[in-house]
């Protein structure tokens, strides 16, 4: 195949593993501070995917604009589940907090399913079918708005835990829970915040995906897993780690999606998974554990 | 006989009797719906009692059980499509098989100090490969499903599993009973003592003597083993096996309800929280179409209520509180 | 007489901490041989070395003749050496008896044999009227000679105890010496205790070695280290003597 068919695929990756990256950096953050597998990942992204699905086929309103209010939202919901249902299993086993958000995950998938039906949706904008040409490059303008919208969104992020007071809070929460709370950190805020925080990242990710993929109620678990997958290999604990995951992940999908064969191409976030277990569990750029 | 009895206070013996002989006379007493209402139960009470095996005795979480199922199944329904080799040969085939699969799980999980959730999410990688891979595997008709011939048939062929409803509910009956007796020596075995000494602290257990690779090792091998009867059975009473249904997550969470709702660890668990889960789940279907809604997805959420009050409110399960009231221990021995 | 347990210059290091420096020791067989030191002197390190929880970097350990460094915990368990934690864990769920029952199917296949030997350590220990008791349900007192009866039912040469005193009154510290002391006598077990209670350790001591910051500041026996004057700067202070 020529190279430049080459080339597209794996731009295209790239663009859609900065959009991966953005939603395994919300259950990174989700898992380093407030130490939950948030095995209801995925289905949070599918509750902002309808949303802007809807908001689509109702209102015409470009997904990318609805992206701010849609994050909002899937903070406040992600506040409300860290206070409401998750805060009291913090002392649990860790099985235990599994097995909710299993259940959540169930819950709130089928509900989707009642609700929309098992149909898929997508969302066709104006410039669903454009393209920008350099040279040799073709790229998607859907999957280069997606992109800079989460490099915008990441960029945010980032600047949130460097500069501000509460990012640091929170990253001093996640450093070391019990000085956190003798130094007067209200730590159930903040874990509140952190979930919040992570929910409006993997909303804001759904809304972009929107862009580039179709929304069935049932996508859930197999982007829960794709997020893990991303997580681990990146290096839990490190951020930089999970957007660099999420490049990687986006580029090896899109060109094992061309070499072999599209429907082959989950097998390999699964296998890369299974080798970063293995032989460097840590992950790329996550600190070694003792 | 009587090292089964061994352990079982006569009380308990005497329930599990009653319960047997109202379980062996059913079909004579209830309509084939119901019938295959028990039949589903009883075979979420043995994929259910196989997972605590790996689960309940030994601690090692699998959320990816469905990848035996699936396997077992399609060894044994293409061995009876392509050679016509009847399924008890097939399933002769697919322990093995299964065996060498959970053996490979957990070399890599247990070698590599994989554990606790990671594991979990090992156990889902290894299901959703799986998946993908017979999804496009034209050698067993990939997405597209492999059938089982069914015909008309005027008596019922054992040996083929081919037959009328109550064939395959003595079948799942009588695996059912054999897995519980099994479960039961293996619990009082010196395995068994091992398996619960890793399940409650393996360090501990290490210091005490115990070569935790090993006999994790064995939890999940024999846990693999016997679950692929339930893949066999799975394909030869629905007749069809898509991958995209039968390694499903959706399957890996129907197998572990039942001993999460009835009690992880207890022999007794995973038997009746099939039966109040399925039960429970039947009755609501059954309402849901005697009041002519119809809402794919309804049982689904119904049970991930179930498991989101189970976990929250009866950590232990249904079974205990339950055994303590009846009389009977329900402890995790 | 050849030494039960030879440790010889054995060192580790925690990512540049020196946590154990080059310590040589040896138990001869029968012996109670005590470590004492400051916290973080490395004893529980040292321990864990032997025991098997973690590998030397340096330096050789031998049990009866046999190198056993960097052994995991259940083959040097298989060898003859038991343990306790300094933060006790038995097996929370199950029951004393069952606790005990594991420790004793290491040299018992059968299990009913292992009952049997489960049920005399228990009485040695005076457990067994408490042997259906659940292990989580146990006072601490109870749960310490309850880790220390399921060490014993493996059989071994060696026993480690990792400060079974700490936390004990007086009068549950010297029923436990007498019951250590009693097997150390009648059946020959040989005896490496870390402890903080001076107490325990003058009662039942015929060796103590000191430890700090890794490295061994004095040995010999227990009257005599008790006075040394670096032990009792570094760690016992004017008023123990």
């Amino acid at each position: 195949m020529p190279f430049d068919v080459y080339l597209n695929v794996a731009v295209g990756g790239i663009l859609t593993g900065l959009v991966y990256g953005l939603m395994a950096l919300g259950l990174s953050v989700i898992f380093g501070v407030v130490r939950v597998v948030n095995f209801a990942h995925g289905e949070m992204m599918t509750i902002a995917m309808f949303i802007a699905v809807v908001a689509f086929s109702a209102f015409h309103l470009d997904p990318l604009i609805m992206l701010i209010p849609i994050a909002a939202v899937l903070f406040a919901l992600g506040y409300a589940l860290q206070t409401g249902v998750i805060n009291p299993f913090v002392t649990r086993p860790e099985h235990a907090q599994f097995l909710l958000m299993v259940a959540l995950a169930i819950i709130i998938s089928n509900a989707l399913l009642i609700m929309f039906g098992p149909d898929a949706r997508s969302v066709q904008t104006a410039y669903a079918f454009d393209s920008y040409q350099i040279g040799a490059l073709i790229i998607d303008a859907s999957k280069l708005y997606a992109g800079a919208a989460a490099i915008v969104f990441t960029a945010a992020l980032f600047a949130f835990f460097r500069l501000m007071l509460l990012g640091k809070a929170i990253r001093a929460c996640a450093d070391n829970h019990t000085g956190a709370q003798v130094v007067g950190l209200d730590v159930k805020r903040l874990y509140a915040l952190t979930f919040g925080i992570g929910a409006a990242c993997v909303g804001a990710a759904g809304v972009m995906l929107t862009l580039i993929v179709d929304t069935t109620p049932l996508i859930g678990p197999s982007y829960t897993l794709l997020a893990f997958v991303i997580v681990i290999t990146g290096g839990l604990g490190s951020l930089p780690g999970a957007l660099l995951g999420g490049l990687l992940i986006g580029l090896t999908e899109a060109l094992a999606g061309l070499t072999f064969s599209p429907s082959l191409k989950s097998m390999f976030a699964f296998a890369i998974l299974v080798l970063v277990l293995l032989f460097r569990p840590q992950g790329i750029l996550g600190r070694r554990l003792s | 006989m009587a090292r089964l009895a061994a352990g079982l206070s006569p009380r308990s013996a005497a329930l599990l009797g009653a319960l047997f002989a109202v379980l062996v006379a059913a079909p004579f007493i209830i309509n084939d719906y119901l019938l295959t209402v028990l039949i589903i139960i009883l075979y979420f009470a043995y994929a259910g009692q196989a997972w605590n095996i790996m689960m309940g005795f030994a601690g090692q979480l699998s959320l990816g059980h469905a990848i035996y199922l699936g396997l077992a199944g399609y060894v044994a329904a293409t061995l009876y499509v392509l050679l016509g080799v009847g399924p008890w040969l097939g399933l002769l085939a697919a322990i093995p098989i299964c065996a060498a699969c959970g053996a490979i799980i957990g070399f890599l999980a247990f070698r590599f100090g994989v554990a606790g959730v990671y594991f979990a999410i090992l156990t889902i990688a290894f299901a959703e490969f799986a998946r993908i891979g017979f999804d496009n595997w034209k050698f067993v008709n990939a997405s597209s499903g492999l059938f089982l011939p069914v015909k008309q048939y005027a008596h019922n062929d054992l040996w083929r599993l081919r037959g009328d409803p109550t064939m395959f509910y003595y079948v799942i009956l009588a695996a059912t009973a054999l897995l519980f007796m099994l479960c039961h020596l293996l619990l009082r075995s010196r395995m068994g003592y091992f398996w619960l000494a890793i399940r409650e602290d393996e360090q501990a257990a290490r210091a005490t003597g115990i070569d935790t690779f090993r006999y994790k090792m064995y939890a999940v091998m024999i846990s693999a083993a016997v679950t692929s009867f339930a893949g066999v059975f799975y394909a030869f009473f629905y007749n069809n096996l898509f991958p995209e249904q039968v390694f499903s997550i959706s399957r890996s969470i129907e197998i572990i309800l039942g001993p999460v709702i009835g009690g992880v660890g207890t022999l007794f668990g995973p038997i009746l929280g099939a039966f109040v889960l399925t039960g429970l789940a039947e009755a609501l279907n059954s309402a849901m179409t005697a009041l002519g809604i119809d809402l794919p997805g309804a049982t689904q959420v119904f049970y991930g209520i179930c498991l989101l009050l189970v976990v929250a409110g009866l950590p232990d399960g249904v079974w205990p509180p339950l055994a303590r009231r009846l009389g009977v221990g329900g402890s995790k021995k | 007489m050849t030494a039960l347990l030879a440790v010889a210059a054995v060192s580790k290091r925690f990512r540049g901490l020196v946590a154990v420096d080059q310590v040589s020791f040896a138990v001869p067989p029968g012996a109670i041989f005590a470590v004492i030191g400051p916290n973080g002197a490395g004893k529980t390190t040292l321990f864990n070395m032997i025991a098997g929880a973690m590998a030397p970097d340096d330096g050789a350990i031998s049990f009866a003749g046999e190198a056993i460094e960097g052994l995991p915990a259940d083959a040097v368990c298989r060898r003859g050496i038991a343990r306790t934690f300094q933060i006790v864990r038995p097996f929370p769920a199950l029951s004393v008896e069952d606790n005990v029952t594991i420790g004793a199917l290491q040299r018992h296949h059968e299990v009913e044999a292992a009952r049997t030997q489960a049920r005399s350590v228990l009485h040695r220990l005076d457990l067994f009227d408490k042997r259906h008791r659940i292990a989580a349900t146990l006072t601490l007192p109870d749960r310490k000679r309850l880790e220390v009866a399921r060490a014993l039912a493996t059989e071994p040469r060696l026993l480690l105890l990792d400060e079974t005193m700490a936390g004990l009154r007086p009068t549950e510290t010297d029923r436990m010496v007498e019951v250590l002391r009693a097997l150390n006598r009648d059946d020959g077990l040989t005896i490496l205790l870390i402890e903080h209670v001076m107490r325990a350790v003058m009662a039942l001591a015929s060796h103590v070695l000191v430890l700090d910051h890794g490295v061994v500041i004095a040995s010999g026996a227990p009257e005599a280290v008790v006075r040394d004057p670096a032990v009792v700067q570094s760690y016992l202070g004017a008023e123990a003597v």
